[in-house]
């Protein structure tokens, strides 16, 4: 059996005072520069919602935009698409949605299953009905908010005294999160705000994603979590589950589930493992999902400020991709075609292109060019350029298509078409796992049906020496290719053939016995 | 550069010499190369590292320099190193990484 992408959700969510609060660069800049122009300068390089929403590369995110209209844009050199407002605005798309700073704390608090996220009853008086008209938001989540709220002057007192996470609205005070335990650092206040986050964000991705592709929640079977927090406390610091926690909120009443990880490799990963489940018939519908990653918003806005430009990474990334059994239309994840950055692959550029991509193509018969469209690290080069890390996208197609001139697969003179002919450009938040392949899952599936490219193929790549257990990098990748409609799930051998069959072994039975007797 | 990074090199630096340390980078593009060849050489120009207002002046090169190639063997850079050099723009980075070096290294 195959296993068929069904569909992707893509949210984002803005947070301009998470950036302030909660960015790692920020935080860090605090201890040892507090007194910094930088975190002066920060706050007037903020964007408002509307501006967020009328950010091509977010438009693209949520699916109202495609990559070939960002593509055709003209971008300028140095302030890339900062300064073109798209004709689109609407803060909802056909993948999912852009959620603004309120309605998201109400999801954070929704989400909170012991009591440790406070909010101002002021402030939930004021936001409680957008969030219910937000059309991904259930009853049964809203009913999760609780009627009784607290009063500013005890949450200040919890944020003082008892070491609680700010929550803040414009830079007002309006709820907090709790510490969960006295003693243990990995149930902080801090650490628990970082992981009510990444669990809010994978709620509304995995509601996307239900919306988008029309399932009904009780089909999903298992869902893999594949974000790059850790949950648990002193005795299991990693425990998880993400996972089963943010189905739980979502209602995925018949999931069970786990977290798969590998920094920004752990999406591919994940996605590998959803369809080998499917393939394998141990599970009918599996989900993949993350949500975003508090520690990096304005991860590079000191470069951004200083280049007068937007802090651009004041959104959280969250994603959702539904995996079914091969229904005999949608595209197909070949898991014959699977590339292995293995132990021993070692970490040179032309070894890791090689093993991602090269070599599961050549066991496979294919060239470097016989990939229509290639998905690898997709940030949006907006975000990146002006912090030094150049075009990211870019920089891998040039990789990609300088093995295939290595390999006598393409004339160095063709080098300089290969990025715009197999390549898109990048419009990632730089949420670390969100971009690493899977955005374009989503236009992948509606390209391919369309019969607009035959096959794509997801690069997710990671940089596992960032937790020092290992020098080793990591990458894994796939390939998703237009379905023959051959070998569906239910038609592949259908009731009428295995009677067909039974009677036939009879028959052949009989007439041995026949034979036998005579 | 990274934090963690600069601690190690400044480790290194204290352990073995100033004078024995080559540092040798493999960064992508120009200004990324000059950034770090900076920092281990007049200091951390971000102001965020244990390198803020330490001048190592250690000698510093790119791994796609010349003077860096001709140290190898040539199957190995062939197998390791080649294909980068189509996509990177060398002569930036040469140009960046020369520039530095005349400034700031001491052990040249």
């Amino acid at each position: 059996m195959k296993a068929v992408i069904k569909g992707a959700g893509y949210i984002l969510v803005h947070v301009p005072d998470m950036v302030l609060r909660n960015g790692t660069t920020q935080t860090t800049e605090r201890i040892v520069n507090p007194d910094s122009e930088y975190l002066k300068e920060l706050p007037k390089h903020l964007r408002s919602f509307e501006e967020v929403c009328s950010y091509w590369p977010n438009q693209v995110y949520i699916g109202n935009k495609t990559p070939d209209d960002l593509a055709a844009l003209e971008a300028d050199k140095v302030r890339g698409w900062a300064d073109l407002k798209c004709d689109v605005t609407d803060r909802y798309g056909k993948f999912g949605q852009i959620m603004p700073q309120q309605q998201f704390l109400l999801l954070m608090q929704a989400c909170d299953v012991f009591d440790l996220l406070k909010l101002d009853a002021g402030f939930v008086d004021k936001y409680k009905a957008e969030f219910a008209e937000n059309p991904l938001i259930t009853e049964d989540i809203t009913a999760r908010i609780p009627e009784t709220q607290t009063e500013i002057a005890e949450i200040e007192r919890l944020v003082k005294e008892e070491h609680s996470e700010g929550l803040y609205m414009n830079d007002v005070l309006v709820g907090c999160i709790k510490r969960a335990h006295d003693i243990d650092v990995n149930l902080s206040a801090h650490v628990m705000h970082e992981n009510i986050v990444s669990k809010a964000s994978s709620v509304l991705s995995i509601l996307a994603a239900v919306k988008s592709t029309g399932i009904d929640k009780n089909e999903v079977e298992y869902i893999i979590d594949c974000c790059e927090e850790a949950c648990g406390d002193m005795n299991q610091r990693g425990g998880g589950n993400f996972a089963k926690a943010a189905a739980e909120i979502a209602g995925l009443d018949n999931a069970s589930g786990s977290d798969t990880r590998g920094f920004c490799a752990g999406p591919a990963h994940a996605i590998v493992e959803a369809a080998a489940l499917v393939a394998s018939g141990t599970y009918k519908t599996v989900m993949v999902t993350a949500g975003g990653c508090t520690a990096k918003l304005g991860m590079n806005a000191k470069n951004h400020v200083e280049k007068d430009l937007p802090a651009l990474e004041d959104c959280l990334g969250g994603f959702a991709v539904v995996l079914t059994a091969d229904n005999g239309i949608d595209p197909v994840i070949n898991l014959n075609m699977v590339g292995r950055h293995t132990v021993g692959t070692g970490a040179a550029p032309q070894n890791v292109i090689g093993s991602l991509v090269a070599a599961p193509l050549e066991k496979n018969g294919l060239k470097i060019t016989d990939i229509d469209k290639y998905s690898p690290e997709m940030q949006n080069p907006d975000i990146t350029k002006p912090a030094g890390a150049g075009d990211v996208p870019l920089a891998n197609y040039k990789m990609i298509a300088a093995l295939a001139v290595k390999n006598g697969e393409l004339q160095r003179a063709d080098l300089a078409t290969f990025p715009a002919k197999h390549g898109l450009v990048g419009w990632a938040p730089t949420q670390g796992h969100i971009p690493s392949g899977v955005p374009y899952i989503g236009f992948a599936k509606d390209d391919i049906l369309a019969g607009k490219i035959k096959n794509a193929m997801i690069i997710g790549k990671g940089s596992l020496f960032l937790g020092r257990m290992t020098n080793l990098f990591d990458g894994v990748s796939f390939v998703i290719e237009a379905n023959d409609g051959n070998n569906q799930a239910e038609g592949g051998v259908s009731e009428a053939e295995v009677k067909g069959l039974i009677a036939k072994a009879m028959k052949d039975f009989a007439a041995a016995l026949m034979e036998q007797a005579e | 550069m990274d934090l963690e990074n600069q601690k190690r090199v400044k480790d290194f630096a204290e352990q073995y010499g100033p004078e024995n340390v080559v540092v040798l980078l493999g960064a992508a593009e120009g200004e990324a190369s000059g950034l770090a060849a900076e920092t281990v050489t007049a200091g951390d120009p971000t102001y965020a590292g244990p390198l803020t207002g330490v001048s190592l002046g250690l000698t510093v090169y790119h791994v796609c320099e010349p003077e860096v190639k001709e140290e190898f063997d040539a199957a190995v850079y062939d197998e390791q190193v080649s294909m980068m050099e189509m996509v990177l723009d060398v002569d930036d980075i040469i140009n960046e990484m020369k520039s530095i070096r005349e400034q700031f290294c001491k052990y040249l």
